[in-house]
């Protein structure tokens, strides 16, 4: 075939495009495709692929969507692991002239890749697929107000990962740091597929995440059950409130900076070019007006969830509810104004620095005043140390630290030396693990028995949260330490020969912290085993005291079988307090709306039409890019889109549960 | 304070004792005075950190299921007293941390002059400062001392107890140029001129680097910073000048390409005017530089005239090269005006000469009205000569 | 909605409704069809912050003063102006449930938008053919983005307009329907506003400039 004949069909990709010269990521890529191979053919042998097109890729129901986010979000963290695995073995090894094992190449690839898989696929599809499995639970409603949204918000979260999966085979990812700062990212100086697989994963993730943001905040809003005024919902509730208004409000800044990256990338636009008058600073501001709220949208659903496992696991009512939900708002509001602390060092002026320092301090004051709230929560409680309780003492012992050294970052001249050192590495990711991942593992823990019916193994449970404590400080505080040695980020060989063993004990961390995710792996695959033993039939596991744990565990698809009625806070403590009967009979249809294939198929056609965009293959970007328009508005002309469960079902379903409570008395 | 600032090196010269503490151990008053500030703020902080610690293990341990004689209060949630103190006590700590950042931020702006060169001695105005431009290269600095003519690839050197002002620019993207032991860091961007004023007190040799990851080669971008005494610093001009070679615009182009892990190199003459066609970014003939295109634009651009005056872009290191959609890459073609001369880029913060430290005395009041010549959000560009 | 009261726990708290009370199907459309067009309304700030920053950087090219056609702007903006109208009478006859006059004063709506459209091509082509086009300078680049992403908007609004018309007349004026007309026009209107600020901001203020 002649070469343009080919060009057109392939635009720039060709053989040379796969890396095949890297022998890693071809060892990875036979272990993906063996693993992967392995479980399509046992889906095919088990005949599991309608089951699964018809239950899971296209339900609308808000569970299950939910727990898809969950698995996304753990099979990414594998993903993301393993790149922060890959840097910490190179900083370990590469001393004394030593090159280590990655080439600069695939170094800053793995850098970048690990920053944006983390923040975007692993930690918002876990607080995305927690709030979204829990909200509707929490507030009596029996799915979102847009169900066919959420199902293609997940998807669209799948594109951009299926993306980013694929710059690892086909091509290269972005060798430019997670927030890929021009001029660095312009075509000039990344000329290669990377940057523009950066840019499509995220505009395709991020189209997901803005329409679940508003999704969710509707369904918070509208379809609360009868009594729970505001100020009745659960803490959970209004983090989740708040993150998504957050989310509305600065994911839009995302799409549009990226987007006039791309045009510079693509038709040669001037917005952060050095000439012609572009500028690359604003890049930097733009982004960070969204990156600033991104961080607050990740650690608040986790203060939510902190304040329902200790509330829950103390026995005893949340104190300072009131001052919680104000905190709450304020962080929301103030996270807007502190954007320019991410780049003191730019030469802003004392004036405008000094500003952006204070605000940052002045989130501290309702942060520091939620602490007191858990503290005080605990204060006279009686504390169960199950697992979720363990995470959220962990997280207090920690995020202290890593909200003093924030503080601390927020001082300009203090920044001025520590800016950009690891001593930030360790910061962010004090506050992150800290924050959002024990967050994520403390609600993972607290809501599984809801989503399955069963508990976590809590031995396994036990051992993956030590080793994940202990291998978070030896870990990161050598970081503290290499930050204060004025060792910057992002460096690949060091010339320093002192400085190793604290790479070496950091990389140790790393290690005991994959034995924690392995161990919680096991605690996944020994809990489905020991299910029988560790069955909850009372949909209640921790004598809990909000609204999800007054249906069964798993809840019925219809959640509540009667739409439930709220006088309290802690509405489902209140019920048991108050002698609730469940109603047995007088059960009436329920409407529910109907899966649909649509949304898997829309965010397909849009994933195809990132990966023709990224490699020049303009034939396929606009005949997706037209199967979507065709596809989108084909959907608008289907008027059904629900239906009833007939009231045989409903009886049955309650009937069961009914047998099931009796047997636990 | 000063007690307190004992008080908190205590732990920290335990640390200190084998490792390179550099942050916390600098060599110059600047980094001095933000090793100060980080180690303040760090006390400042722990008065509310270790009660919160201390207070999550003590009732962790004391309302544990098994104790049941601990006090059970099942419907207890709010105390107005309670609130009070939880809001603030986190509140009073930031209005101290707060001052004190307002103060800190504005003495220890790198675009002000020095005030001090040690924490008791004011600077000796007869004395000029050391004038050193600095250039983020790819992947390696270039420092251009004009008044000595001279310039040197990733090596830097200055006399101890003299202020040093360092105008900074890079070539192509954004750096960050950092000596711990010296000072804070400050980035350095392409088209763009930051500022830093520091002063090393103690002679020696300390690491720099660029702070900012800027591609492939950034690992190998650090240089040796050398405190020498004047005699040493005169005899390391004296090598420089002698070293021969000279740095003009041709050499120049040669130099900013791509380049790893360079070794050091000195040029004993250098192009006077070459700093300013770096910032401005018009070292190759023929284009325009930025400060002439400001200033043509502030006046209204050169109309439909304007449109002509792009040539094709054929030689421009490895920048631009082609979009898929747009046009051939061009550049703007210098308007045949003679270079207008330097200007006064940024306007500059004078401190007063007083030794006092972190004490707020020689600040200025506070005005809320931003520096004129600074953008406000965009760091600080090279101001139009017109 | 109606909480009926169980009537076996009568004098007992209420946990439960008994009557489903289903939301309207709906319930939620317009409350989430505002918060899509504030995430939209600050798509657009951003690029008017972008065009704030960069508008008078013309790399010593042409300013607005050059190459803005005030009167055909004008014009284009009065094209706008009355699809708007056009489309309040729309939903006037819509509200008195006329299909006839509903879909022709659609018809008329859509017709203004294709113009609108049709002249701001109009004066992008001779920008572009003039040599101003938007990888001449950061203003062009600005100016093109603002203004087309604007236009782009309006495109997508041609079509959901268009989809709306076979809809009504395959389905008639039936509740879905209404509601969807309901947030065209909502959206229709947003785009008006955001017109007026393109207008003023980019336009008059960049020739006073």
């Amino acid at each position: 075939m002649s070469p343009d004949l080919l060009k057109l069909i392939f635009g720039r990709l060709g053989l040379e495009s796969l890396p095949l010269h890297e022998p890693i990521v071809v060892g990875t890529f036979v272990v993906v495709a063996l693993g992967g191979a392995a479980l399509l053919g046992g889906l095919t042998y088990f005949r599991l692929w309608g089951y699964l097109w018809r239950e899971w890729f296209t339900t609308v129901d808000h569970k299950r969507i939910g727990i898809m986010y969950m698995i996304l979000g753990i099979v990414m963290l594998l993903r993301g692991f393993a790149d922060a695995l890959m840097m910490r073995g190179q900083q370990a090894l590469a001393f004394g002239g030593s090159e280590g094992y990655l080439n600069a190449h695939h170094y800053d690839q793995v850098f970048t890749a690990h920053g944006v898989i983390m923040i975007f696929f692993v930690a918002m599809p876990l607080v995305t697929g927690l709030m979204n499995y829990v909200v509707p639970l929490q507030i009596g409603a029996r799915d979102v107000s847009f169900p066919f949204l959420n199902n293609f918000s997940f998807w669209m979260t799948v594109g951009g990962a299926v993306l980013v999966m694929a710059s690892l085979f086909i091509g290269e990812f972005a060798r430019t740091g997670w927030l890929a700062y021009p001029p660095l990212s312009n075509i000039g100086y990344s000329p290669d597929v990377g940057v523009d697989y950066y840019i499509w994963a995220l505009q395709v993730a991020g189209v997901g995440t803005t329409l679940s943001g508003i999704n969710l905040i509707c369904t918070i809003v509208k379809l609360r059950c009868p009594g729970m005024s505001m100020m009745k919902m659960p803490v959970f509730t209004w983090t989740s409130l708040c993150t998504n208004v957050l989310i509305v409000a600065s994911f839009p800044v995302l799409t549009v900076v990226l987007a006039l990256l791309s045009l510079d990338r693509y038709v040669g636009t001037n917005f952060f070019t050095n000439d012609f008058g572009g500028s690359p600073m604003m890049y930097v501001n733009l982004i960070w007006i969204w990156g600033h709220p991104e961080v607050y949208i990740l650690v608040l659903p986790a203060f939510g969830i902190f304040s329902e496992v200790t509330s829950t696991f103390s026995g005893k009512r949340l104190f300072g509810y009131t001052s919680m939900v104000y905190a709450t708002v304020v962080i929301t509001i103030l996270s807007y104004l502190v954007w320019l602390h991410h780049f003191f060092t730019m030469g802003s002026g004392a004036s405008v620095n000094s500003f952006f320092g204070i605000t940052t301090m002045i989130i501290s004051i309702p942060t520091g005043a939620k602490m007191f709230n858990w503290l005080f929560t605990m204060y006279r409680g009686r504390i169960r140390y199950e697992l979720p309780m363990m995470w959220t003492i962990a997280f207090m012992l920690t995020f202290v630290i890593g909200g003093m050294t924030g503080v601390l970052l927020a001082v300009p001249p203090a920044d001025f030396v520590l800016h950009n050192s690891l001593f930030l590495i360790a910061h962010f990711h004090n506050v992150i693990i800290g924050g959002v991942v024990f967050g994520a593992f403390a609600g993972i823990t607290y809501w599984f028995p809801k989503a399955f019916g069963f508990r976590l193994d809590p031995f396994w449970g036990k051992l993956s949260f030590w080793f994940w404590v202990s291998g978070f400080y030896l870990a990161f505080m050598p970081l503290y330490v290499l930050g204060l040695m004025g060792v910057t980020r992002r460096l690949r060989v060091f010339d320093d020969p002192s400085l190793q063993i604290w790479f070496v004990i950091a990389a140790i961390g790393a290690g005991l912290v994959a034995l924690g995710i392995g161990c919680m792996l096991v605690q996944f695959a020994v809990s489905f085993l020991r299910r029988e033993q560790l069955k909850d039939v009372t949909g209640d596991p921790w004598d809990a005291r909000t609204l999800e744990w007054a249906t069964s565990s798993p809840p019925p698809d219809y959640n509540f079988a009667f739409t439930p009625v709220v006088h309290d806070n802690d509405a489902w403590w209140d019920m048991k307090k108050r002698g609730y009967q469940r109603p047995l009979t007088g059960f009436r249809p329920i409407h529910m709306p109907s899966s649909t294939g649509t949304g898997i198929i829309l965010a397909g056609l849009a994933t195809a039409m990132g990966f023709g965009l990224i490699w020049y293959i303009w034939w396929l970007a606009a005949a997706s890019f037209i199967a979507m328009l065709a596809v989108g508005i084909g959907h608008t002309f289907n008027y059904h889109r629900d239906f009833d469960i007939p009231v045989d079902d409903v009886v049955r379903t309650e009937d069961s549960r009914t047998k099931l409570l009796a047997g636990a008395k | 304070m000063s007690r307190l600032k004992i008080l908190a090196l205590l732990p920290l010269a335990v640390a200190l004792s084998g490792c390179n503490y550099i942050v916390l151990a600098p060599a110059g008053d600047i980094a001095a005075q933000q090793r100060d500030l980080v180690i303040i703020s760090t006390v400042l902080m722990l008065l509310i950190v270790v009660p919160v610690m201390a207070l999550t293990v003590l009732f962790a341990w004391r309302y544990r299921q098994s104790n049941t004689s601990a006090r059970y209060e099942p419907e207890w949630d709010h105390s107005t007293k309670l609130e009070l103190v939880i809001w603030s006590a986190p509140l009073l700590i930031i209005v101290c941390l707060g001052a004190l950042t307002w103060m800190g931020t504005h003495l220890l702006d790198p675009y002000r002059t020095l005030g001090r060169i040690q924490a008791d001695r004011a600077v000796d105005q007869s004395k000029a400062p050391l004038e050193v431009d600095v250039v983020a290269l790819d992947w390696k600095w270039l420092f251009i001392y004009p008044d000595y003519g001279i310039a040197t690839v990733n090596d830097l050197a200055a006399p101890i107890d003299r202020p040093i002002n360092f105008r900074i620019t890079a070539s192509s993207v954004m750096n960050s140029f950092y000596i711990p032991a010296l000072a804070g860091q400050i980035y350095a961007m392409p088209g763009m001129e930051t500022k830093l004023h520091a002063v090393v007190n103690h002679p020696g040799t300390y690491k720099g680097f660029s702070a900012n990851y800027s591609g492939a080669g950034f690992s190998g971008m650090h240089f040796n910073f050398h405190g020498l005494d004047d005699k040493g610093f005169d005899a390391w001009i004296a090598s420089a000048k002698s070293a021969g070679g000279s740095l003009g615009r041709a050499q120049y182009l040669q130099l900013e390409k791509p380049s790893q892990n360079e070794p050091v190199r000195r040029y004993g003459t250098v192009d006077a005017d070459l700093y300013r066609l770096i910032l401005n970014m018009c070292v190759d003939t023929g284009k325009m530089c930025q400060s002439e295109m400001m200033a043509i634009d502030a006046k209204g651009g050169l109309g439909h005239q304007g449109l002509n005056n792009t040539l094709p872009l054929a030689y421009d290191k490895y920048a631009r090269r082609g979009t898929a959609l747009g046009p051939e890459p061009v550049f703007v073609a210098g308007a045949c005006t003679p270079d207008a001369p330097q200007g006064q880029t940024t306007a500059s913060i004078k401190a007063p000469t007083d030794a006092a430290p972190l004490l707020g005395a020689g600040l200025e009041r506070p005005t809320f009205t931003p520096q004129k010549s600074s953008s406000f959000f965009l760091g600080q560009r090279p101001k139009s000569d017109s | 909605m109606t909480v009926t009261v169980n009537p076996a726990q009568t004098g007992a708290p209420v946990f439960y409704v008994v009557d489903e009370h289903p939301h309207p199907e709906g319930w939620s459309t317009s409350l989430g069809f505002w918060i899509y067009l504030m995430s939209d309304c600050l798509i657009f700030a951003i690029l008017f912050a972008t065009f704030g920053v960069l508008g008078g950087s013309y790399a010593a090219g042409p300013a607005p003063k050059d190459l803005f056609d005030l009167p055909l702007v004008a014009l284009n903006t009065s094209m706008l102006l009355l699809s708007s109208i056009t489309y309040g009478f729309a939903m006037l006859t819509m509200q008195q449930n006329r299909i006839g006059q509903t879909q022709m004063w659609l018809a008329i709506t859509g017709l203004f938008g294709a113009a609108f459209i049709g002249i701001e091509l109009t004066e992008f082509a001779h920008m572009i053919h003039e040599g101003a086009a938007p990888q001449r300078s950061a203003f062009l680049s600005a100016f093109f983005t603002l203004v087309g992403t604007h236009g782009l908007h309006v495109t997508c609004g041609l079509i959901w307009l268009v989809t709306l018309m076979v809809q009504v007349f395959k389905f008639g004026l039936i509740e879905a329907n209404r509601r969807r007309l309901m947030c065209l026009s909502m959206f229709w209107h947003f785009l008006d506003v955001v017109w007026i600020g393109v207008f003023t901001f980019v336009y008059l203020l960049g020739v006073l400039r």
